[in-house]
C-alpha cells in the first residue's frame, strides 16, 4: 500500500492540499514551488485532461528524483500541443521521437545514462493510447522484457486524439469516434475482446504497474514516488479524459475521471512483479450510466429509445472489473 | 549564430502564447452566505470563527465569534441553534456540532480569563438600555465596543433576565452565566440593579441620547381554573424566578405542569429534581403540535416526567379529598383543532403549575407619544426603532420569535441602528451575499466523517440534581467536530483550483492569502470552479 489516507483533516485526504497539514504530508501540486514541469501557454484544448496528467505525473517525478528526469514523448495531443517548433512548454529534458519508437528511444536514453555512469538521472517514456496500445506496443513489450529502466507513462484518453478522435485499441466499447460513427446496426465501437494494456504490462511481471486517473491526485502522486523508488522497467496508465473526443465540458475533466473509477469502468490499482498490491476502493458505487450520459460520444445509447441491452453490456464490463480487481472490498483507504 | 543542420530558430518558451485570448468564460472567487451562517439570529459567522478553531488557534476563533455575540459559553448551551439545521453537512453525514463547538470556546475564554479587543475611543455619547436580559446585555455590548456609553438600568436583584430567572441550573450552571456578564462588566458595561424603569422618557433625562428596551415579557398567561385550597395553582415563570431564591418554591409530591412549550417542561424537570415522585405534563394538543423542541421533549421522558397529550384542566383541588384535578380529554377537529370530548378523569395533584406563555409589561412605556402595540407586541422598523424617534426595542418584548439568540441578535442589530441615529444617519442593512447552497459545492472532496455527540450526565444525577445535564466537548473532539466544517462558499485554501488547472493559471498567494488567476494563461474551461469544494468560484461571461 504506496497511499497512506492522511488523518482526518477538514476534508481528509481528497482535497490537492490542505493548509492545516504539515508541508512534508502535502501533495506536490499543492506546493507554490512546484516545478510547472509542462509550463503554461501550452495548446491543448480547454479543459485537457492530459496537460493535467502529465503535469501531475511528471511534477511527481521531479519531486522523487529531485529534478533529474529525462523525458522521451511519442508524437500525439501532448507533444503537438506543447511543442510546436521552435516553442515548448517543457522546462526539463524531453525529447521527441516518432509516434511508436518512444520506448525504444527511452530505453537508449537509459543505456547511455548507465554507460556515463549517470545513473541518478531517471528516465520517462509518455505516450498516449494510440502510441502506447497501438503503434508503440511492440518497443513497449521489448522494454519491459528487457526490463530496462525506463518508467512508461501512457496518458489514456481512448482514442487518437490529436488527429481527429480516431479509434484505437483502448476506445472503450460502444464509443463513437470518427472512425467507429454512430451509425448503422451496431453504431459506435465494437465489443472486441478488450485491450486493456495494464493487464498485459502486469503480465511482464515487471516491478512495477499502476493505473490512475486525474481525480485522484495523492494516489497518482504516491505511485509515481513509488515508481521512481525502483529500478528496472516500471509502467503507469493514466486514465485522461478528453473534452473534444468525449464531447464533454471542459469543466467536468476530473468528474469524468472521478465516474471512470466510481463505476468501475476504469480500475484503478498497483501491482508489484505481477502482483496486486492495492486497489483504490471505489467509495460511492454508482450505475454506469452516471459515467456515460455526460459523454457525447455515447449519446447514440441514450435517444429516445435508450439501448438497454448496450447499457447493460457496459454495465456488465464494469461489474467484472469491480470482480476481478475487488474494487468494493480492498483498498487504499 | 551556429545553429546544428536544419534548426533555424532559437528554443522560445510557451508563455509567450498567451492563451487566455481564447476565454469566454473568466473565474471568479467569490465569498458565499454559508447557510449556518444565514439561519443564525444572531448574526454569527460560524464558518468564520470555525475556520480558526480548525487551526487549533481557539482564542482567535473566540475572538472571531465574539464579534457579534458576546456570550459563546452561554449560547454553547442554550441556543437551539438553527444553524445545525441548516448546516450543508447534514447531506454528507451529520451536521457541523456547531453549538459544541461554541460552547467549547466560551468555557476555554472563561479558562483562560480572555477579554474582549479594546472598545473604540469614547464618543461622548451615552444609550439607555432598560433591561439586563440577553437582548440589553448584546445591545450594551456592542454600544461599548463603539465607544458609546452604554447604562443597563435592571428592575431585578442580579443581572441575565430569563438566563437567570427562566432557565434551569442543570441547562445554564451560573458560575458560566456570571463569568460572561462579568466580562461585559469589566469591558465597560455598566449595570444598575434594583432600577426599575417605571416612565422611560422620564428615565432618558438622566443625561441619554438614545434607549433601547429589552424588558422581555414576564407576566403569566392565565387560563380560568375553578380551584380549591387543597390544590395550589402557580404560574411557571413564578416558580422558575424563586428557584435563584433562599428556599425553593413547594410544589408538593405530585405535580401537574399545564402547557407545551419549554418552560412547562424545564418546570416539570425542575419539579422531579425538587424531589416530586411525580410530575406530569398535561397538554391541549398532540406531541407534534407541542411547541418545545424535540430534544428536550426526549430528555424529559428520560427523566421521568410523564406527558397526557391532547387533555385540558377543567378544576383543581375542588373533589372532596382535595389532592387531585380533573382533566378532559380531547379529539382534534377536521381543522387540527383541539375539541372537548366530554370525557373526564381525575388525577392525583398537590400543584398546578401553569405555562402557557408571558406577556410583556408595558406599563412603562404608557405615554410615550408615536409608539404602535400590536397584540401585545411593541412595533419596531428594520433597524429595530420603536414609533418614537430614539426609542428601540428588542428581544420577547418585540417579536414572536422569543427565543435568547433572537434576543442576542435584536441587540447587535439595534447597537448598529442607535449607532447610525446617533450620527443622524438611517441603518441600511449590509447586501446579503448569495447563499452557498449545497448544489453548488462538490461534496467528493469531504472524507466521511460523523458528528462527535456531547456526554450526557447519567439519569439517576439528573432526577436528583440540577448539575449540568449536557456535557462539553475535550480539546480533541472539540478540533474534530470543527474540522467537519465544509467552509461553505469561503475558500479554505485546500489548493484544489491550483492543482486542477491544466494551464497553471492558478497563482498561490500563500498562507491566509488565497489566490490568484492568471488571466494571461486562463482559457475558462471552469475545472477550478467545479471542482472547488466548497463553491468558493463562480464562472463569468467574458465581455467583449
Ligand atoms: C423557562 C424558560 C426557558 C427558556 N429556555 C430557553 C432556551 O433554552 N433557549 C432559548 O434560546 N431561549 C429560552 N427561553 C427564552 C429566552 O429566555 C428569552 O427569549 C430571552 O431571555 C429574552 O430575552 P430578553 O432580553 O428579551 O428578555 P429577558 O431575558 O426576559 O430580560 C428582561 C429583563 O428586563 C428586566 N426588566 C423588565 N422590566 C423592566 C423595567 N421596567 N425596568 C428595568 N428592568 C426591567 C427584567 O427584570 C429582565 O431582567 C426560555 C424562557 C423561559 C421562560
Ligand atoms: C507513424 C505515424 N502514423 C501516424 C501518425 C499521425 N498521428 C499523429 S498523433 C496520432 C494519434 C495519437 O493518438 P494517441 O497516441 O492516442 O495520442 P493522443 O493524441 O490521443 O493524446 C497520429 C495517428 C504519425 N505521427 N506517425
Ligand atoms: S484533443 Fe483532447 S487530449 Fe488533445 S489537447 Fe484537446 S483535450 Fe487534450
Ligand atoms: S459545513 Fe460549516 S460552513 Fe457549511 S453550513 Fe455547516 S458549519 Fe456552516
Ligand atoms: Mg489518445
Amino acid at each position: 500500500m504506496s497511499f497512506q489516507p492522511v488523518k482526518f483533516y477538514q476534508t481528509g485526504t481528497f482535497t490537492v492540499g490542505n493548509r492545516l497539514l504539515p508541508p512534508e504530508e502535502r501533495s506536490v501540486q499543492s506546493s507554490d514551488k512546484r516545478f510547472n514541469s509542462i509550463n503554461s501557454g501550452h495548446r491543448a484544448c480547454q479543459g485537457c485532461g492530459e496537460a493535467l496528467g502529465a503535469r501531475y505525473a511528471i511534477d511527481a517525478a521531479m519531486e522523487a528524483t529531485n529534478g533529474q528526469v529525462i523525458a522521451a514523448n511519442a508524437t500525439g495531443c501532448l507533444e503537438v500541443f506543447s511543442t510546436p517548433y521552435p516553442e515548448t512548454s517543457w522546462q526539463i529534458p524531453w525529447i521527441h521521437s516518432l509516434f511508436g519508437n518512444t520506448a525504444a528511444v527511452a530505453t537508449g536514453i537509459a543505456a547511455a545514462l548507465k554507460v556515463k555512469g549517470q545513473t541518478q538521472t531517471r528516465v520517462v517514456a509518455q505516450g498516449g493510447d494510440g502510441g502506447t496500445t497501438d503503434i508503440g506496443f511492440g518497443c513497449l513489450s521489448g522494454m519491459f522484457e528487457r526490463n530496462d529502466d525506463v518508467l512508461y507513462i501512457c496518458y489514456d484518453n481512448g482514442g487518437y486524439m490529436n488527429t481527429g478522435v480516431q479509434r484505437s485499441s483502448a476506445t472503450p466499447s460502444a464509443a463513437r469516434t470518427s472512425t467507429t460513427p454512430a451509425v448503422g446496426s451496431a453504431p459506435g465501437n465494437v465489443f472486441g475482446q478488450g485491450k486493456f494494456l495494464p493487464a498485459i504490462a502486469l503480465a511482464h511481471d515487471i516491478p512495477y504497474v499502476a493505473t490512475a486517473t486525474v481525480a485522484d491526485l495523492r494516489d497518482l502522486e504516491a505511485k509515481v514516488r513509488r515508481a521512481m523508488e525502483i529500478r528496472g522497467a516500471r509502467y503507469i496508465h493514466i486514465l485522461v479524459p478528453c473534452p473534444l473526443g468525449w464531447g464533454t465540458a471542459a469543466h467536468d475533466t476530473i468528474r469524468m475521471a472521478r465516474l471512470a473509477k466510481e463505476t468501475g469502468t476504469f480500475p484503478v490499482f498497483e501491482a508489484e512483479y505481477g502482483e496486486i498490491k492495492s486497489v483504490l476502493a471505489i467509495r460511492h458505487p454508482l450505475p454506469v450510466e452516471d459515467y456515460l450520459k455526460p459523454q457525447k460520444r455515447y449519446a447514440h445509447l441514450f435517444g429516445k429509445q435508450p439501448k438497454v441491452d448496450v447499457i447493460a453490456h457496459l454495465q456488465a464490463q464494469a461489474d467484472r472489473n469491480i470482480k476481478r480487481y475487488g474494487l468494493l472490498e480492498q483498498g487504499t483507504r | 549564430m551556429d545553429k546544428p543542420f536544419a534548426i533555424t530558430l532559437d528554443p522560445g518558451s510557451s508563455l509567450a502564447n498567451l492563451t487566455g485570448s481564447w476565454r469566454t468564460l473568466r473565474p471568479e472567487y467569490v465569498d458565499r452566505l454559508p447557510p449556518c451562517n444565514a439561519a443564525c439570529p444572531a448574526g454569527e459567522n460560524i464558518q468564520g470563527w470555525l475556520f480558526h478553531a480548525e487551526s487549533g488557534n481557539y482564542e482567535k476563533a473566540w475572538r472571531s465569534l465574539v464579534e457579534n455575540n458576546p456570550m459563546p459559553a452561554i449560547m454553547g448551551r442554550v441556543c437551539y441553534h438553527p444553524c445545525e439545521g441548516a448546516c450543508n453537512r447534514e447531506q454528507v453525514d451529520s451536521a457541523v456540532g456547531i453549538n459544541s463547538v461554541e460552547r467549547f470556546l466560551g468555557d476555554e475564554a472563561n479558562k483562560h480569563g480572555w477579554q474582549f479587543a479594546p472598545a473604540a475611543p469614547p464618543t461622548g455619547r451615552r444609550v439607555l438600555v432598560v433591561g439586563s436580559g440577553p437582548a440589553g446585555l448584546s445591545a450594551a455590548y456592542h454600544l461599548t465596543r463603539m465607544g458609546h456609553q452604554a447604562v443597563i438600568y435592571e428592575a431585578g436583584p442580579l443581572a441575565g433576565g430569563m438566563l437567570r430567572f427562566g432557565i434551569p441550573k442543570y441547562r445554564l450552571p451560573r458560575e458560566v452565566l456570571d463569568a460572561e456578564i462579568k466580562r461585559l462588566t469589566d469591558f465597560g458595561v455598566e449595570i444598575q440593579l434594583q432600577t426599575k424603569v417605571t416612565n422611560v422618557l422620564e428615565a432618558m433625562k438622566d443625561g441619554f441620547d438614545a434607549v433601547f428596551l429589552g424588558v422581555g415579557a414576564h407576566i403569566a398567561k392565565r387560563a380560568y381554573i375553578p380551584a380549591g385550597d387543597a390544590c395550589k395553582v402557580l404560574d411557571a415563570v413564578a416558580v422558575l424566578r424563586d428557584m435563584e431564591g433562599e428556599s425553593a418554591p413547594l410544589l408538593g409530591r405530585k405535580v401537574v405542569v399545564y402547557g407545551g412549550g419549554n418552560t412547562a417542561l424545564d418546570v416539570a424537570r425542575t419539579a422531579k429534581r425538587l424531589g416530586a415522585e411525580e410530575a406530569i405534563i398535561v397538554y391541549r394538543r398532540t406531541r407534534e403540535k407541542m411547541p418545545a423542541h424535540h430534544f428536550e421533549v426526549e430528555e424529559a421522558l428520560q427523566e421521568g416526567i410523564s406527558i397526557k397529550w391532547l387533555t385540558t384542566i377543567k378544576e383543581a383541588g375542588m373533589s372532596e379529598d382535595g389532592g387531585d384535578i380533573m382533566v378532559e380529554k380531547m379529539a382534534l377537529d377536521d381543522k387540527g383543532f383541539p375539541q372537548p370530548t366530554g370525557e373526564f378523569e381525575r388525577i392525583e395533584a398537590n400543584s398546578v403549575v401553569l405555562a402557557l406563555g408571558q406577556d410583556a409589561d408595558l406599563s412603562l412605556l404608557d405615554n410615550v407619544p408615536g409608539l404602535v402595540v400590536n397584540k401585545g407586541m411593541i412595533e419596531i422598523d428594520a433597524g429595530m426603532m420603536t414609533g418614537h424617534p430614539g426609542v428601540f426595542a428588542g428581544g420577547d418584548m418585540a417579536g414572536n420569535e422569543r427565543t435568547v439568540t433572537v434576543a442576542v441578535g435584536h441587540g447587535k442589530l439595534a447597537a448598529r441602528a442607535i449607532d447610525s441615529w446617533l450620527r443622524g444617519e438611517t441603518w441600511v442593512p449590509p447586501p446579503r451575499h448569495e447563499l452557498a447552497t449545497f448544489e453548488r459545492m462538490n461534496p467528493w472532496y469531504y472524507s466521511d466523517a460523523p458528528k462527535t455527540m456531547r456526554p450526557v450526565l447519567d439519569i439517576i444525577r439528573r432526577q436528583s440534581t440540577f448539575d449540568e445535564v449536557l456535557g462539553g466537548l475535550d480539546e480533541t473532539n472539540a478540533l474534530f467536530e470543527a474540522r467537519r466544517c465544509m467552509s461553505c462558499g469561503n475558500c479554505f485554501e485546500c489548493d484544489n483550483c491550483y492543482g486542477v488547472c491544466p494551464d497553471n493559471a492558478v497563482i498561490k498567494l500563500g498562507p491566509g492569502k488565497r489566490f490568484k488567476f492568471n488571466l494571461d494563461y486562463c482559457k475558462g474551461c471552469g475545472i477550478c470552479a467545479t471542482e472547488c469544494p466548497c463553491g468558493a468560484i463562480k464562472m463569468v461571461p467574458e465581455g467583449n
